[in-house]
């Protein structure tokens, strides 16, 4: 069974003036993820992640279309008890303590006093906050409040966490740990699914991606299937004791040679041509160091969509 | 119902922890002190500037928190965001408008049984005399605020924390005028005076029904009879302005 089923999910916004047509956020989107993986729903600002994440947890209703979590209908209030959900930038209740904060949400998820304890002290570990336990939030740094809001996400051990934008803003240290703490639930046999609009945490840690456009799903599977179905590979020679430069047989077919010193190294746009170079390498008395393939990385495949935006390719290249 | 709760006692912990819960006391202390100081200037009825004034703070400092911290209850969630971790809980949107309002009347409930106390021992030391009717106003007083508090929430689930302000603020002033409204209705010649008069009376609640500060002042109490009336009047217009909350709630998106 899946853990999330999306189908057909359609959400529109009325125009602020009378006469214009409404805003698609959401145009028939279809997705489902399975239990146990990490899935990552990427793409750029405005592209329609957060509204998804939202119809999900019954914050907002689709204008059509329908969607399960964990079997049961969205808009279900008790299957929320086996949800987790950290939202973007979240803003919490300043004046608890730590420990007040994790306690309010355990409540309300209906633990009872004594495992709530357990939990509370047992997540502070978790997010490395046993240290603050007694500070107000208002006295919390970013990174720290984003630590404590997956704590509230994780108190009442969820079987689906759901994080909207989990590593925004944070410093590389900080994105790495939470990196850790979403595989880390991979491992305890949770299903997550966050949305990002940051390649590399995608191609680190998730099973699956979803790439979302103007509220359409582009491309969806594993990380390694997108990079490589359909988009060609290229290789990279490395030899020496030869200058490329000067074969014409090579340079005509590479997309780039550099020489480095002693190295020289040979770029081709794919691996069809490959013996051929590697022969003539050996027949005019170079030697081969190293052959490299490059896989096209997500981020390329990102770019090649035609709807992407020319601000996010920018922002993701920067 | 445990969700209700736990809503309700956030809610109170952050009246608590709250400045101007403290600044209000601070200043309803102050306006029943202020009251003794007055009374001591005056030739003469000292005694009821004293259960007056002490009354009228009360009253007085109980809207502002009704109104002030009535409007943030729901609209202070929605703009920081904090509603959207709550509602993604195995709580219904009903229970939430539910606890929210009632950790307010809890607040202000304590609120209120700390001014009392501290304006029964204004009593106590001026020798002003105390009458049951005080109480009995008191008790009006509190229905009053819960009725006050249920019109801001109402208005705070679809409006901003300006604009709720603003139309609570106008609808407590307009219902303790419903009396001239009718009064104004049955004089004018206009048809469409008398109708927006007419309507705007039976639309508005008649706050002056639970004033009964004067007479408790002058220690004239209101029968058994009355008291359970107004009250009962005015926690059914609260009800019925919390289920509108919750039905305008339930639609929204966040």
């Amino acid at each position: 069974m899946d853990a999330i089923l999306v189908d057909g999910l359609t959400k529109k916004f009325r125009s602020g003036w009378p006469g214009l047509p409404p805003i698609t956020a959401l145009a028939g989107l279809s997705l489902s993820v399975r239990r146990g993986e990490i899935y990552g729903f990427l793409g750029p600002n405005g592209a329609g992640k957060t509204v998804t994440l939202k119809i999900l947890l019954g914050l907002m209703r689709p204008t059509s279309g329908t969607a399960e979590l964990l079997g049961k209908p969205i808009g279900d209030v008790e299957v929320r008890r086996r949800i987790g959900f950290l939202p973007e930038s979240p803003y919490f209740y300043d004046y608890l303590t730590a420990e007040e904060f994790l306690s309010f949400y355990g409540h309300l998820a209906g633990l009872d006093r004594a495992l709530l304890g357990r939990r509370v002290t047992q997540l502070l570990d978790m997010v490395g906050l046993t240290e603050a336990r007694t500070r107000q939030l208002r006295e919390f740094s970013k990174g720290m409040l984003q630590r404590i809001g997956l704590a509230q996400a994780l108190i009442h051990d969820p079987e689906l966490v759901i994080l909207d934008e989990p590593m925004s803003g944070l410093d590389p240290l900080g994105r790495k740990h939470v990196r850790d703490l979403i595989l880390g639930l991979r491992d305890q046999g949770k299903t997550v699914f966050f949305s990002t609009h940051i390649i590399p945490d995608v191609e680190m840690i998730c099973d699956r991606v979803g790439i979302i456009v103007k509220g359409k799903l582009l491309a969806a599977g594993r990380v390694d299937e997108l990079v490589s179905n359909g988009h060609t590979q290229s290789v990279e020679i490395v030899c020496e004791g030869i200058n490329a430069d000067e074969v014409p047989s090579v340079t005509a077919l590479a997309t780039r040679v550099m020489q480095r010193g002693r190295h020289c190294l040979v770029a081709l746009p794919g691996p069809d041509r490959l013996e051929d170079v590697l022969a003539t390498i050996r027949a005019r008395g170079g030697r081969l160091v190293s052959v490299t393939p490059q896989k096209s990385s997500l981020e390329e495949l990102f770019f090649k969509q035609d709807d992407m935006p020319t601000s996010m390719q920018t922002k993701t290249k920067a | 119902m445990r969700q209700v709760i736990v809503i309700a006692l956030n809610t109170f912990r952050e009246n608590l922890r709250d400045k101007i819960f403290y600044n209000l006391l601070f200043f309803a202390l102050l306006l029943i002190g202020f009251s003794v100081l007055l009374a001591d200037l005056t030739i003469t009825e000292h005694r009821k500037i004293v259960t007056d004034m002490g009354l009228a703070a009360i009253n007085l400092v109980g809207v502002i928190l009704a109104i002030f911290i009535g409007i943030g209850l729901v609209s202070k969630e929605i703009e920081r965001r904090t509603v959207y971790t709550i509602l993604a809980r195995p709580i219904s949107r009903a229970q939430f408008i539910l606890g929210k309002y009632l950790g307010l009347m809890f607040t202000i409930l304590v609120n209120i049984v700390i001014m009392l106390m501290v304006y029964l021992a204004t009593l106590w030391v001026y020798r002003a005399p105390f009458h049951w009717a005080l109480l009995q106003a008191i008790e009006l007083i509190f229905v009053e605020l819960l009725l006050v508090t249920a019109l801001a929430l109402f208005f705070s689930t679809f409006s901003t924390s300006t604009l709720s302000a603003i139309m609570t603020l106008g609808f407590y002033v307009i219902g303790h005028l419903t009396t001239d409204l009718k009064g104004i209705a049955q004089k004018s010649h206009s048809e469409a005076v008398q109708a927006v008069m007419t309507g705007l009376y039976y639309l508005c609640p008649n706050l002056e029904m639970l004033n009964m500060k004067g007479q408790a002042a002058m220690g004239t109490p209101v029968s058994l009879s009355y008291q359970a009336w107004a009250s009962t009047y005015g926690l059914l217009y609260a009800a019925l302005l919390i289920s509108a909350a919750c039905t305008v709630f339930q639609r929204r998106d966040f």
